[in-house]
């Protein structure tokens, strides 16, 4: 059995909400409220939900890119959510992000050589010819070309420069890479691409993905298992077979139901959920997701429902299934 | 036909830059008929959207201008319209709803301001009770809880899906015979946007309105439209119903951008990609627009421009695969798919 490489136990991050004259605490935002899975050697997590859900919080919480309020984050059996920024630092050369936005998340005024170049130069590669050797290297790993290194973010077309975010997330041969959203500003033709080149670096570097999506379809696709978030929690996490054909969250059901499927022959008979996401500041009591759910029963409005397993490697958060 | 509400002959509307002449829309002809939903399809950059701002004439001008082609609504040339005229047909004859409900709607009124004052445009008698009345009516009709309330909120108190709602009311209030709905699911979550086609649909059965739908997802296309018009490069490259497009596409492009969908119902190990980007369109391009993309690509797609050929019923398909009598031996669509002729640029 492979290895955990990550484990996440019961973490929380909380944003302040501030407010008056004083500019105290007027209450907190609980964009990921009590999260606990791990993330085999080699496999790639998906995290799907719907937008203001947390699951990019939750990405940058595991990367101590946003401190997180509580929980343990143990990364190759070492707890890092205590660790020193120094320490931190080191440790980020085996866990990197990808982001989703490729226009916003490369420095127009650098050139491709310095984009790359900053992490390798971060972690101890001193020497100029060194560096520029392996951002070629990683330029042609990524399907781009050596002469590109010159260049600025500008020169590039959207799926291109998220080639070059990806080259950047593993010039550090990194461990595990979490990927935010990194298909979603992208069209078919290029996503697929994308989608493709992701897959392929996985088998050859041997890395390990989360990746977040909002896309259904994209999260089947690459993904071994995926979890679905709703307003700060996991409330389902199982094989992607047995989440897409025997769901068993009524939210998961319901999010399944919403994809159009491009197919005439499909009669979709879509669930249609009622109102919209509650806010994070004041999130309903009990189960979160009972003012929107067509199978609420009473209980549900008072006690927050166990996030177990109900059968191998399935895991869900629902009333339904006590 | 008396039913065709529009309809667009060899429309080309051009960009003038400092880079030269841009090509966006090229002799792009299409009809929606009464009733019908067509769907334009295509990635960004394809010029769909300008396309239906052509329609309106919203194209921003400089650089932006019509340089070809007839408009016609309802038989007449909107092309030949006053920028007067066109403001009684923008909003009352001709609704359109924008991908962005967040800037579509002005933050400093209040819904109800800005329904009331949609409906006033074009009907200037209307009482104010009699108009506000309306705005409320038409906020239920797209399903939005508490409509009374809704009228005196601003835009910032509402969610991305409920200001859309709110758009597509707008854009209903004055019964327009054509709706232009661009991209108006894209920046919604899916079960939201499951709410919005829903009430699209249910808009379109009851108030029998063509709409057009321009979008990049097959998917909507697919739970909503009678017919699609596939766009690259600011070309139709295909155009036929929803199921021949999508279970018979016949050119390349079509066929690789279905091809590059993941499945919701299949378990594929390793999705298709087209491989390369959308050229930068210029004028006195030539050859075939996908050529250099396409893997059936061969001599003659190069150094021409196909026609949109057409197939058997109302179909079209902009390729010489389909191209018969100027085959090799005859038969151009067999003899070159065995040759498979391949030319990567």
């Amino acid at each position: 059995m492979a290895k955990q490489l990550l484990e996440v136990h019961q973490l929380k991050k909380y944003f302040d909400v501030k407010g008056g004259i004083l500019n105290r605490k007027v209450g907190e935002i609980k964009a990921v409220d009590d999260i606990s899975f791990t993330v085999k050697e080699g496999e790639i997590l998906g995290i799907v939900g719907e937008s203001g859900c947390g699951k990019s919080t939750m990405g940058k919480a595991i990367l101590r890119l946003l401190e997180p309020t509580s929980g343990v984050i143990k990364f190759q059996g070492k707890d890092i959510s205590q660790v020193s920024d120094e320490e931190m630092r080191i440790l980020r050369r085996d866990m990197q992000i990808i982001f989703q936005d490729p226009y916003a998340s490369l420095n127009p005024r650098h050139t491709v050589e310095k984009i790359i170049g900053e992490p390798l130069l971060v972690h101890g590669m001193d020497y100029v010819d060194q560096r520029r050797e392996r951002i070629k290297e990683l330029l042609e790993i990524v399907g781009l070309s050596a002469y590109h290194i010159s260049r600025y973010p500008h020169q590039f077309s959207g799926g291109q420069r998220q080639r070059i975010g990806i080259a950047r997330a593993l010039a550090n041969h990194p461990k595990l890479v979490i990927c935010d959203e990194p298909v979603s500003a992208l069209d078919v033709s290029v996503q697929s691409q994308i989608l493709n080149l992701l897959e392929e670096l996985r088998d050859e570097f041997q890395l390990t993905y989360i990746f977040i999506a909002h896309d259904l379809s994209v999260m089947k696709h690459i993904s071994d298992r995926v979890g679905v978030m709703y307003l700060g929690t996991i409330v389902e996490l199982a094989h992607k077979d047995q989440l897409y054909e025997q769901p068993k969250h009524p939210y998961t059901e319901a999010l399944l139901s919403a994809v159009p499927v491009p197919d005439p022959d499909v009669e979709q008979e879509t669930i249609v959920l009622k109102g919209d996401l509650p806010s994070p500041a004041d999130p309903p009591r009990g189960c979160t997701f009972h003012t929107r759910c067509p199978k609420a029963m009473s209980i549900c409005q008072e006690v927050r429902p166990d996030f177990k397993e109900k059968e191998e490697g399935h895991f869900v958060a629902c009333h339904l299934h006590n | 036909m008396s039913d065709v509400i529009l309809q667009m002959k060899e429309l080309s509307t051009h960009f003038f830059t400092d880079d030269g002449e841009i090509p966006a829309v090229d002799r792009v002809s299409f009809t929606v008929h009464k009733g019908e939903v067509v769907g334009v399809v295509g990635e960004s950059g394809c010029g769909k959207s300008v396309t239906s701002l052509s329609i309106m004439q919203l194209v921003p001008s400089p650089p932006g201008k019509i340089v070809h082609g007839n408009i016609y609504f309802k038989g007449k040339d909107l092309l030949k319209y006053s920028e007067k005229q066109m403001r009684t047909v923008r909003g009352k004859d001709i609704a359109m709803i924008f991908q962005e409900p967040m800037t579509s709607l002005n933050p400093l009124f209040t819904i109800g301001n800005q329904m009331v004052e949609a409906i006033w445009m074009h009907e200037r008698k209307k009482k104010r009770q009699q108009a506000r009345r309306e705005a409320v009516e038409m906020l239920e009709l797209v399903g939005l809880p508490r409509a009374a309330d809704l009228f005196n909120a601003y835009p910032h108190q509402l969610s991305g899906g409920m200001r859309q709602r709110v758009m597509i009311a707008m854009a209903m209030s004055s019964q327009p015979d054509l709706l232009i709905a661009d991209e108006p699911t894209t920046a919604l979550d899916v079960t939201i946007q499951a709410q919005v086609l829903q009430i699209m649909e249910k808009l379109h059965i009851e108030k029998n309105t063509s709409i057009l739908l321009i979008t990049h997802d097959l998917g909507v296309v697919a739970q909503l439209c009678d017919r699609v018009v596939v766009m690259y490069a600011g070309q139709v490259v295909e155009q036929g119903t929803i199921r021949e497009i999508l279970k018979d596409p016949q050119h390349p492009y079509t066929r690789g951008l279905i091809r590059s969908f993941p499945k919701l119902t299949e378990n594929e190990q390793k999705l298709y990609s087209i491989p390369g980007t959308v050229p930068k369109i210029t004028a006195g391009i030539v050859g075939c627009r996908f050529a250099p993309r396409c893997e059936f690509a061969f001599e003659r797609c190069l150094q021409a421009d196909p026609p949109l050929f057409t197939l058997e019923g109302r179909r079209l398909s902009r390729c010489f695969l389909h191209d018969v009598e100027r085959g090799e031996d005859g038969d151009g669509q067999a003899t070159v798919r065995s040759s498979s002729v391949k030319k990567i640029l």
